[in-house]
């Protein structure tokens, strides 16, 4: 089991860094910095009010006692309570001030970080499924909507607003290196902001219980220069591109033939339900199965033939598919860049 | 404390074995339950506040329930304060064929109210099930409707002790808490039709 | 009070009659009709022990699947039951049923210096209905039907549409049982100590402990109602298509979380300050003194009744509310840190300026200290919003809330055991053994419950059954893992020192520890009818204030089982009451009650066809058994007096 030569390893991990993208330490924009600055301020004040209690209790404790075994007749030290009720009342009054402070940083912290509003914010709708993230860029024209799943594309540097929702069950939405979470709740829309600074992929998972696979619905924001997120979005706009060759024609005729219709989109074909996550794209993203899988040929086809065997309880029913039926159709899934 | 010993004797022997009133513990407990069944109520009202915040219209796509049950309960409900009030006033002399007149008039006018509850609940214009509006309105009426039958029954239970020889000393108290249990039963009607019927019409 | 020479008490054949008169029946029936409270008390204690046994073993499970990244040990299903029958357990099976009905059962009436609790039927009552409802969620959880939702079973998930089945109904179900229990419970204790209190022991002489028991009931008749409205709410939109948190049709899943968290926050209040009764009583004992700043302390509780519902939004800080709501409850919040505070800086004073004699109890209590305070602060980051919209939901809160509920309750409570074992069983407990039991807990739960605050800072939410290697939490869950070894060795060595002793232990006598509050006044283990010569009380310590010849109480009858009803404020005697003995008809209402409340889980016609043997029973129950001639109508009232 767990030898003993381990345990220096597990020390060490115990202070190995952590992937910098999925930390609350790690901040990567202004909602987390101001939060971590926040967390750093009343961690030393709660830091120093620990110390200074528990040394008040071990002094307490050292200077009156006694190893006597049986119990000691009861005694009284009125001197001392007259003493004591000065300190007892003076730290009382410390206390008071302390969580005023703290209240005070609060608020303030927490207008910083609802107040990084702006008139022309980059628009997301993200909407909560069991166990999935609908990613919708809105447009007035209904041509100009981006629809995604998972991954997430933001500007560096621009102020970004979540318009949230949930179609079923509540949900979070939290990456912690961007910014506190929010409830994904039905029957309310909130508005959520978030600005990245650095550019780079921050990992997010849903952090409100949602059921069987709520420990596999992770998703990513993808922060990248204002020309990269136009490109990608423009991208993202297209319909599929039509295969040409013979094994991707197949492959999309694979798609349209078995379940998958049922639950995907995919623009340009007749595939349009909105069940599960559209996948007109699909291979322009860098995982798969809300960031539980990397998105490579092998990976995807053990996902397709057996999803119950990676998120046991999700909606994806198994798909037994003949091996070059499946070959063909991942080949095809690989065009929808 | 020590045993056999010389010690000064408070002596309580004298002290009666029966309380009206605010002394008497089950008094005490009885308002303690009013505390609990009255937070219940309290809640399922809220309830129906908080969800009105969050509908444009209410009822939302439903009739009003008829207001003319409501006020006839509400009317049954101050009726009924007049026996309960007279069992209780008598209860302390432990004239038996007082007390039993008392709660027979009192669980007869429980009678009524009760038919007349049935006329309310299917008067109200909605199904439990339809939405979360008529879904707090018969939870409302319904947890009403569960105290006010508990209650008739406990008044048909001292009833028939009262024709017993046991009708004495504790049980006489009893009548007097069982009128208090009954006139918290009448103010949580009256709230209760006042927010049924009262919010959809005034407010 | 004027009090003129002595008599002589006649003592002979005082404890016989007595014996007699609060004897309680033997063999297998007679277990089903006893309504003393130092059984019913015991019941709670042991009950609840073995509930809180139960939730380790599932807590043991879940911390071996986190283990390691990607165990395939147990899968999303069952490690869903896991953690809710886990929370479910522990919160609302062992840690009410202990700390607020089984020591408050067990001590309130002893400290009341009086014979029985008020309402000994509704009180054994309690007590079967807390245990069908145990056994309910349970039973789901063994069916592989267990709920799943975690302990507060949020909609829309709990709901009918997204958990098919019977499971979130078990839970809601066993909520109605297991507060059902708690508010009769709530009632006896308030009556005992309003009214059953010894002469002489007015408001400001009633030892904290009865305060803080006071204050936890009234805290149980407001706050279990919510949860009650709230899971039968859940319950109708399972069972008979209500539409409560349905928001296509008006419905709210937010109006849910409010009515459950009104009831939730006061909860952990209604844990913490039976912990806290404890805590001060045994302070006192053994800093060889009375507590400082008794009317702070008690001021304190009292605030904290009242602040302990003006909190409740802080768990849903992630919602998306508006500032101003938020703000407000950051400021309640951090509020009602400050008479927990007070009552940490009297604890220290009274230990500074006393002579502190650290026997087993005392042990625990410094462990409360050293570790509730550490969950204690970590609340001060959650109060405030922006932090909890960090760490809300994560591993973090989990540390915190086993830090202040382990902490703040678990400590303290084995404090009291060993200090109230004794008492109860009449041996006292290894000390060797018992300091054993204290270092391997506290070692154990430091090494599992701290580093699960670094997991929350670097991402780790709640409730996932895995998580990648990429994550790199691997290490410091291993480490929590490693930590559940410890706790698990530490309890074993109490169970094991409790038989032993129970066996074999040093005889303790009636007041091993020189306490002073009204329980110590008796032998150990205490007879059925508690105290010998009713006592009267001279101080907040009674028997550290007891005068020589301090008076008892007389002329109560011991033919039948009868108490002294003293009023309110002064504890003046009012007046004579007795008592129903022995009574098999709490046992028969729980089982009709219960099938009620089972059948309608499968059926809505349950209430109705069920409530017709809950109305038999009741009636039996209700209907008088006028055996001891009671007056036809009442006498006009005398006053106590003093024999002359």
């Amino acid at each position: 089991m767990i030898g003993f030569s381990r345990v220096p390893l597990l020390a060490a991990g115990v202070f190995a860094s952590y992937p910098g993208d999925h930390s609350i330490l790690h901040p990567a924009g202004p909602q987390a910095s101001n939060i971590e600055w926040l967390y750093w301020v009343i961690f030393w004040i709660v830091f120093v009010v620990y110390v200074v209690v528990v040394l008040g209790f071990m002094r307490a404790g050292a200077r009156t006692y006694t190893s006597a075994d049986e119990m000691l007749p009861i005694m009284k030290d009125e001197a001392g309570d007259r003493r004591a009720s000065w300190a007892v009342g003076s730290a009382i009054t410390i206390t008071v001030l302390t969580l005023f402070a703290v209240l005070v940083m609060s608020e303030i912290t927490g207008k910083k970080v609802e107040g990084e509003t702006s008139k022309n914010p980059v628009t997301i709708q993200v909407i909560g499924h069991q166990w999935w993230w609908e990613v919708i860029y809105p447009d007035p024209q209904a041509d100009q909507t981006v629809t995604t799943a998972n991954e997430i594309h933001v500007p560096v540097g621009k102020r970004v607003v979540i318009l949230t929702n949930s179609a079923d069950v509540i949900h979070s939405f939290w990456a912690p290196s961007i910014n506190g979470k929010r409830d994904l709740l039905p029957g309310y829309s909130s508005a959520f902001w978030l600005q990245i600074d650095q550019p780079g992929v921050y990992h997010g998972q849903c952090a409100e219980f949602c059921g069987l696979q709520h420990a596999h619905m992770g998703f990513s924001i993808v922060a990248e220069r204002e020309d990269a997120f136009s490109q990608w979005k423009a991208q993202q706009l297209k319909p599929a591109q039509d295969p040409t060759e013979l094994v991707t024609v197949h492959g999309r005729d694979v798609f349209l033939t078995h379940a998958c219709v049922m639950c995907h989109t995919i623009r340009g074909t007749d595939a349009g339900s909105r069940l599960g996550p559209d996948l007109t794209h699909i291979a322009s993203r860098q995982m798969i199965a809300a960031e539980t899988l990397p998105n490579t040929p092998g990976a995807l086809a053990g996902w397709i033939v057996d999803p119950q065997r990676i998120k046991p309880g999700n909606r994806m029913s198994p798909n037994p598919l003949q091996p070059d039926d499946l070959q063909a159709l991942i080949t095809y899934l690989q065009t929808l860049k | 404390m020590d045993p056999i010993r010389e010690r000064p004797v408070l002596d309580v022997s004298g002290l009666p074995t029966v309380m009206f009133g605010k002394a008497n513990t089950t008094w005490l407990a009885n308002l303690l339950y009013m505390m609990i069944e009255g937070t219940m109520f309290a809640l399922v009202v809220a309830s129906y506040f908080y969800l009105r915040t969050r509908s444009s219209s209410w009822p939302p796509g439903n009739l009003p329930p008829t207001l003319g049950w409501g006020i006839t309960s509400g009317a049954i409900f101050l009726i009924s304060l007049v026996p309960a009030r007279y069992a209780q006033r008598v209860a302390p002399s432990g004239d038996r064929s007082k007390i039993r007149w008392g709660l027979l008039a009192l669980a007869g006018v429980a009678v009524i109210a009760m038919v007349v509850r049935g006329f309310e609940l299917a008067n109200l214009n909605c199904r439990w099930n339809e939405n979360a509006y008529a879904s707090t309105v018969w939870a409302l009426l319904g947890l009403h409707t569960g105290h006010l039958i508990t209650e008739f029954i406990e008044t048909v239970v001292i009833l028939c002790v009262s024709f017993t020889d046991k009708m004495e000393g504790t049980r006489l108290a009893d009548v007097a808490i069982n009128s208090d249990y009954w006139y918290f039963v009448v103010v949580t009607a009256i709230l209760s039709d006042f927010v049924i019927y009262g919010t959809t019409r005034f407010l | 009070m004027a009090i003129s020479e002595p008599v002589v008490v006649p003592q002979s054949g005082a404890a016989d009659r007595l014996a007699r008169t609060w004897a309680q029946p033997r063999g297998f029936w007679g277990w089903f009709q006893n309504v003393h409270h130092t059984a019913i008390g015991v019941r709670f204690m042991v009950t609840s022990f073995i509930f809180f046994l139960l939730g380790g073993v599932l807590a043991a499970m879940m911390r071996w699947q986190l283990v390691r990244p990607e165990h395939n040990a147990i899968g999303p299903d069952l490690y869903n039951q896991l953690f809710t029958v886990h929370g479910s357990t522990m919160i609302f099976l062992f840690a009410v049923p202990m700390m607020f009905q089984g020591f408050g059962v067990y001590v309130v009436p002893h400290m009341c210096g009086t014979r029985n609790i008020a309402f000994p039927r509704l009180n054994a009552f309690s007590y079967y209905i807390y245990v069908v409802g145990a056994l309910l969620l349970w039973v789901g959880l063994f069916l592989k039907t267990g709920a799943d939702a975690g302990w507060f079973a949020y909609v829309p998930l709990s709901g009918p549409e997204f958990t098919p089945g019977k499971r979130s109904d078990f839970w809601a179900q066993m909520i109605t049982f297991t507060e059902v229990s708690a508010l009769g419970v709530a009632i006896c204790i308030t009556t005992t100590i309003l009214r059953y209190r010894a002469p002489g022991m007015t408001l400001n002489r009633m030892p904290i402990l009865l305060w803080e028991k006071l204050v936890t009931s009234i805290m149980v008749i407001f706050a279990m109602p919510s949860v009650m409205v709230v899971s039968s709410m859940l319950l109708m939109d399972r069972t008979i298509n209500t539409q409560f948190f349905n928001p296509s049709v008006g419905g709210d899943v937010l109006l849910y979380q409010h009515l459950f968290w009104f009831f939730g926050h006061p909860e952990v209040y209604i844990i913490f300050l039976p912990a806290t009764a404890i805590v001060s009583t045994v302070v006192a004992v053994f800093a060889r003194r009375h507590i400082f700043g008794y009317v702070p302390i008690v001021t304190s509780v009292v605030a904290t009744g009242f602040l302990g519902f003006s909190v409740w939004v802080h768990h849903m800080f992630a919602t998306g509310l508006p500032q101003m709501s938020a703000s407000f409850f950051t400021a309640a919040s951090l509020m009602i840190v400050i008479p927990t505070a007070v009552q940490f800086y009297c604890w220290m004073a009274t230990i500074w300026h006393g002579r502190l004699q650290l026997k087993l109890p005392m042990l625990w209590i410094f462990g409360f200290f050293f570790v509730f305070l550490i969950g204690g602060l970590s609340g001060v980051m959650l109060a405030s919003v922006p932090l909890d919209w960090q760490v809300h939901d994560t591993f973090f809160v989990v540390a915190h809330f086993h830090y202040v509920l382990i902490g703040g309750a678990l400590f303290p409570m084995f404090g009291g055991m060993y200090f109230w074992i004794p008492k109860i069983t009449g041996r006292m407990m290894n000390d060797r053994l018992g300091k054993i039991h204290f270092w391997l807990f506290f070692v154990g739960f430091n090494l599992t419950f701290f580093t699960m605050h670094f997991l929350g800072l670097h991402g780790m939410p709640r409730r996932v059954y895995t998580y990648t290697p990429e994550m790199r939490w691997g290490a410091l869950n291993l480490l929590a893992t490693i930590g559940v070894v410890f706790m698990t060795a530490g309890i074993l060595v109490f169970i094991a020192n409790f038989f032993q002793s129970k066996a074999t232990g040093r005889f303790a006598g009636p007041n091993p520890w020189g306490a002073g509050s009204l329980e110590w006044a008796m032998p150990s283990p205490p007879p059925h009818y508690n105290f010998l010569e009713l006592p009267t009380v001279n101080g907040r310590e009674a028997l550290w204030e007891a005068e020589p010849n301090q008076p008892i109480v007389g002329g109560v009858r011991e033919d039948i089982p009868e108490v002294l009803v003293t009023n309110t404020l002064d504890s003046e005697p009012e007046y004579r009451d007795e008592l129903p003995g022995p009574s098999i008809w709490p046992f028969l209402t729980a089982i009709a009650v219960s099938i009620a409340f089972i059948w309608s889980i499968f059926s809505p016609w349950g209430i109705a066809y069920g409530a017709i043997p809950v109305v038999i029973t009741l009636i039996g129950w209700l209907w008088p058994r006028g055996h001891s001639p009671s007056p036809r109508v009442p006498e006009p009232a005398l006053e106590a007096r003093w024999i002359r």
